[in-house]
């Protein structure tokens, strides 16, 4: 069972959602935090990192003696980054997505492969739940295989839980593929709902169900209670603004630890999920109304 | 001489565009300065990266000696200094009067990229 928080604006309250929500499960959780770029996670689950590993890409290396220019390489590329030009072949790591393509068509064999690192994937646990997270290197826009690197570590007897990074786009699509559900964490704001509405149009066209976690839910107004409605979107919870949890969290506390009666909330959550994975027809409803 | 000029229309008389990798159009003038080719680049304008490098592989590809443009970035450079390309950076009006420049000698060549990557 894979769970993805996702949310389409940032600073809704993801990560606040995923670690409170594997807390609750124990011993049957692996929290996986995918925000790989800003991962936050391990602030509030404090683990003990047991084991870390570098993750990179595959890039080409020119062997020049053998190279005859030819060009094949330049045609493989859909990145631009392997060019012959005149009697050189160029490359730009940086641009280089590691598909091995020009090495595995190059007909005088003169490309070979070389790492370039992106991040680290680090390993371990906080108390009962099993932790695992990414970290980018500052300044790589190339997040996807580091998050692919990060998922490979999910164990399918567990209940993953994946903290997915904000927005919409590859990053976004890399760590909430292959869940069973996504849990879309909204503030009752424009702001919240503009964001939402472009998550939800991504996720649904992964074909994954989903439902809404409404987050500081006495703010704001209610145009996202109305387009979930309207969208036949399940809401999972709303959970109002509390001082005791912005106090908790701005010293790096759990939410459920800040405010423990939120453990009924967590746990109706899940069974909701639990629900809608065992076959309901939300997700056949919210397609068909779109 | 083949020149290659940056441009945001087909014809001579079109202002140059400040763009390398994503100009709208590229004319190649032969060495009297008559438009030989007009390169439509609408497929490097709405390429994800790396437009700079391609514009650059299509301007070595057909041969050409001088670049005319506004902008040059760091990709673009390398691939244009690997293949010979003399660039002519930060220049505006329309392409006639950039070509001109370049007949007189008044333009001068750029020996380093004058912005960023992705710019």
């Amino acid at each position: 069972m894979i769970i993805s928080v996702a949310s389409g604006k940032g600073g809704t309250g993801k990560t606040s959602i995923a670690t409170s929500l594997a807390v609750v499960l124990g011993s049957r959780a692996q929290l996986l935090d995918c925000d790989v770029e800003e991962p936050n996670c391990h602030i509030l689950m404090k683990p003990l990192i047991e084991k870390s590993f570098p993750v990179g890409v595959p890039v080409p290396v020119i062997d020049k003696g053998r190279c005859t220019v030819c060009g094949r390489c330049g045609e493989v590329c859909r990145f631009s980054a392997i060019v012959p030009i005149g009697d050189v072949v160029l490359t730009f790591p940086e641009l280089c997505h590691g598909c091995g393509g020009c090495a595995l068509f190059c007909p005088e064999k003169a490309i070979t492969e070389t790492l370039r690192e992106l991040g680290v994937v680090e390993i371990g646990t906080a108390g009962p739940v099993d932790f695992v997270h990414g970290r980018l290197r500052i300044g790589e826009a190339m997040a996807p295989p580091l998050i692919r690197a990060v998922k490979a570590k999910i164990k399918s007897e567990k209940i993953a839980i994946i903290d997915a990074p904000p927005g919409a786009s590859c990053p976004v699509i890399t760590a909430v593929s292959g869940a069973d559900f996504v849990v879309m964490v909204t503030e009752p704001t424009p702001f919240g709902l503009h964001d939402l509405q472009i998550a939800v149009n991504a996720i649904l066209g992964l074909g994954i169900p989903l439902g809404v976690v409404v987050n500081r839910s006495d703010i704001g107004d209610s145009a996202v209670q109305d387009f979930c409605q309207s969208r036949r979107i399940p809401i999972l919870a709303e959970i109002p603004h509390s001082r005791r949890i912005a106090e908790g969290y701005s010293s790096g506390h759990l939410l459920i630890e800040s405010e423990p009666s939120h453990r009924a909330t967590f746990l109706k959550i899940l069974s909701e999920i639990e629900l809608a994975t065992a076959g309901t027809s939300w997700r056949r409803a919210s397609c068909a109304s779109s | 001489m083949r020149i290659a000029v940056t441009s945001t229309g087909k014809d001579i008389d079109s202002p140059v565009d400040p763009r390398f990798g994503r100009a709208r159009y590229i004319l190649i003038l032969d060495e009297k300065g008559t438009v030989s080719e007009v390169v439509d680049n609408t497929a490097n304008v709405n390429a994800l990266k790396g437009a700079g490098i391609q514009a650059g592989k299509l301007l070595a590809d057909r041969k050409v000696d001088v670049l005319v443009t506004g902008h040059c970035g760091p990709n673009a450079f390398t691939v244009l200094e690997a293949a010979g390309i003399k660039v002519a950076v930060q220049q505006s009006g329309t392409v006639r009067q950039a070509v001109a420049k370049i007949m007189s000698g008044e333009a001068e060549f750029a020996d380093k990229p004058n912005v960023e990557a992705h710019w």
